[in-house]
């Protein structure tokens, strides 16, 4: 039975009118219409509006497990923070964790998803071993180096039904992290930092509102996996209501922003967490989405080579100006890992930026998107809304292998979403 | 303490949920069911979540053949033998009053089959002087309604017996727990209208287990279901026939 349902993606700007179907056993999965986990892309990757998707959570079982080598085998709507929940005390990790713990395992595979170890450990699909696949007409094992694999891993869902995957998991030393802060003062020392930190999970919080000598600063966390007791992360709390619109205007984001950078001291600080509150730090308030109001938000995450630097900086400048930036604004370093042809990675530095469903907003996006492409950049399918087929086609040169890929796997166009729809990304 | 488990109808969200909450306290499984792939799928989940051992065995309620091979299963397992019981079908009221015969099934599923089986393990729980049987039920069995009155009247059967059963199983140093869920969000009810506060399954495994273990007797699950049933149960029939409630 299907179940109509308005949805949205995690940044509610968009939302759809879609028959859910809700699968519970392996035999109700089909490939006749797109597959769907905790919707916690941004824009309208699980959107399918008037039409039908299939939601995959129920679906989140563990296969199997091997202690010794780490190769695990899950359905494809298990959550990454679940399975770091279970294997973390065992002394395994996913190999590469996003930033929310909700993201199930074929959302990860199928945005080709990377975390705070890319520059060491690469994207999310190179990890995966193997990936069960319904297409109309069968069930296939789809093994790396194949097109097949290449076109499914980052491919939006677009060759098949992922029912379950092999993945190698990342040993570790336990489930506590011990977490170095610093500040950073600028862009310059911000990059130098970046460059020549060897932790394996480093990450750069930004401060989107400072200007002039301060353009660029925030504080950079390093962390690595320790044995050890810590107190059990805190009970998650709910948003329980839309925030009213003024509560992230300008003062209040430059306010809080300040603190938080004061919050660390000015000559670093080391601390031991659990590991959800460093991998997974905003997941601990349900619904935090809800912190822009109704209108809702946009993330703007983009990647730019290393020569091109320079031009991250001329965006942040553009930003600080526009006075438009939330609080949460990222910046990390990136390795060349990939995994798909439509996969997000490349060697560089990647910023990402959230804003407030306005109009004024939109308008920057549009102008940071522009300056991405000159930088010779992209932006991330994951987070984005608003940009167009041409922008997006010439920064995923991959673009046509996929298509040809895609066409061959879903010939009748069953696995369609919007966001395809929006940026054109199938033949017609 | 040990600890086995006989789960019956586990390919369904519910019983899933308390799988793995029984799994999380190393708890042995025998999952009995009709969905063997399914459910090989559920015992490997079980296992690395913690589960002693997860089994995997064939129950059809119509078919009583299936019945044997499960008990003979669970007496091989040492420590205490307890069963939970989460089989049932509620084709919609519109088609049984079509097709009248279908009634057959329904209690088949829902009261008689589970019954018999539950009467043949009863000596094996007296034989060990402990164990406990969960009755999953339904709050559509405390009175008949418009909307779905077979299935109903084949769960409050199911609701007398398991009374009996707890009659007979506590004198003998075992139990029995009545569960009557309200509206659990489960594939049966995926995408029908008129629900309200809708539980999840592992909202019902919790309160399972803490039914098992306070030793309670009728468990609401979500508890405020008792409330509500309460007053449904109280309308005089003059005026309840004229309902639709």
């Amino acid at each position: 039975m299907l179940k109509t349902k308005n949805i949205t993606g995690w940044g509610r700007a968009l939302s759809a009118e879609v028959s859910l179907a809700r699968p519970e056993r392996i035999s109700q999965i089909t490939a006749e219409r797109p597959a769907i986990g905790n919707c916690r892309s941004y824009g309208d990757a699980s959107l399918n509006d008037a039409g039908q998707a299939s939601i995959m959570t129920r679906l989140d079982r563990i296969l199997n497990f091997d202690l010794e080598t780490g190769v695990l085998e899950v359905e494809a709507g298990i959550c990454i923070g679940e399975l770091a929940r279970i294997f973390a005390p065992q002394g395994w990790l996913p190999a590469v964790m996003p930033g929310t713990g909700f993201a199930t395992v074929g959302g990860a595979i199928t945005m080709d998803v990377h975390g705070k170890n890319h520059h060491i450990m690469g994207s999310f699909g190179q990890h995966v071993l193997e990936i069960t696949l319904r297409q109309n007409g069968g069930t296939k094992t789809v093994k790396p180096s194949t097109a097949l694999f290449k076109a499914t891993v980052g491919g939006l869902g677009q060759t098949g039904v992922i029912v379950s995957a092999k993945l190698q998991l990342l040993a570790c030393r336990g489930d506590v992290m011990l977490v170095t802060e610093r500040r950073m003062d600028n862009w310059e020392m911000f990059l130098e930092a970046l460059d020549t930190s060897d932790a394996p999970y480093t990450v750069g919080w930004i401060d989107a509102t400072a200007k002039g000598a301060a353009l660029g600063r925030g504080i950079i966390e390093e962390g690595e996996t320790g044995p050890g007791l810590v107190p059990k992360a805190a009970k998650s709390k709910a948003v329980p209501f839309n925030a009213p619109h003024w509560a992230l205007s300008r003062p209040i984001v430059k306010l809080f922003n300040a603190a938080y950078f004061k919050r660390v001291p000015d000559m670093g600080r080391t601390s031991v967490k659990p590991i959800q509150e460093f991998f997974f730090p905003l997941d601990k308030i349900h619904d935090w989405n809800k912190l822009y109001g109704k209108r809702g938000f946009h993330q703007f995450q983009c990647v730019v080579p290393i020569e091109n630097a320079p031009a991250l900086r001329d965006m942040l400048e553009v930003i600080a100006q526009s006075g438009l930036a939330s609080p949460l604004a990222v910046l990390k370093r990136m390795g060349d890992g990939r995994a798909g042809f439509m996969s997000f990675p490349m060697e560089g530095y990647t910023l990402a930026i959230d804003f407030p469903n306005r109009a004024a907003a939109r308008a920057l996006i549009e102008k940071l998107e522009a300056m991405t492409l000159a930088a010779k950049g992209r932006i991330y399918l994951a987070k984005d809304a608003l940009s167009t087929p041409e922008a997006v086609q010439q920064m995923y040169p991959e673009h046509n292998v996929w298509q040809t890929q895609v066409e061959k796997a879903d010939p009748d166009g069953n696995l369609v979403t919007d966001l395809i729809r929006r940026l054109n990304l199938r033949k017609q | 303490m040990d600890e086995t488990w006989i789960i019956l109808g586990a390919t369904s969200s519910m019983a899933r949920a308390l799988a793995r909450a029984l799994a999380a306290r190393g708890a042995t499984l025998i999952l009995a069911g009709r969905d063997l792939t399914d459910m090989k799928a559920t015992a490997a989940d079980c296992t690395a979540r913690g589960a002693a051992d997860a089994h995997v065995i064939r129950f059809d309620a119509r078919k009583p053949a299936t019945f044997n091979p499960i008990l003979e299963l669970a007496e091989a397992q040492s420590g205490v033998l307890n069963a939970a019981v989460f089989v049932g079908s509620m084709p919609p009221q519109s088609e049984i009053s079509a097709q009248p015969q279908l009634i057959q099934g329904v209690v088949t599923d829902s009261f008689t089959g589970p019954a018999e089986f539950l009467e043949l393990l009863a000596p094996i729980l007296e034989a060990r002087g402990s164990g406990t049987v969960v009755g999953v039920g339904s709050v559509a069995g405390d009175r008949g309604r418009i909307g779905n009155y077979a299935y109903g009247a084949a769960k409050a059967g199911f609701h007398t017996y398991m009374s009996g059963l707890r009659n007979r199983l506590t004198r003998a140093g075992g139990h029995a727990v009545t569960v009557k869920p309200g509206f659990i969000d489960t594939a049966m009810t995926w995408g029908l209208q008129g629900m309200f506060l809708v539980a999840s399954p592992d909202d019902v495994a919790r309160d399972i287990l803490q039914g098992v273990d306070r030793k309670k007797n009728v468990v609401y699950t979500p508890f405020f279901w008792r409330y509500i049933m309460r007053i449904i149960k109280s309308v005089p029939e003059p005026i309840f026939k004229k309902l639709s409630i």
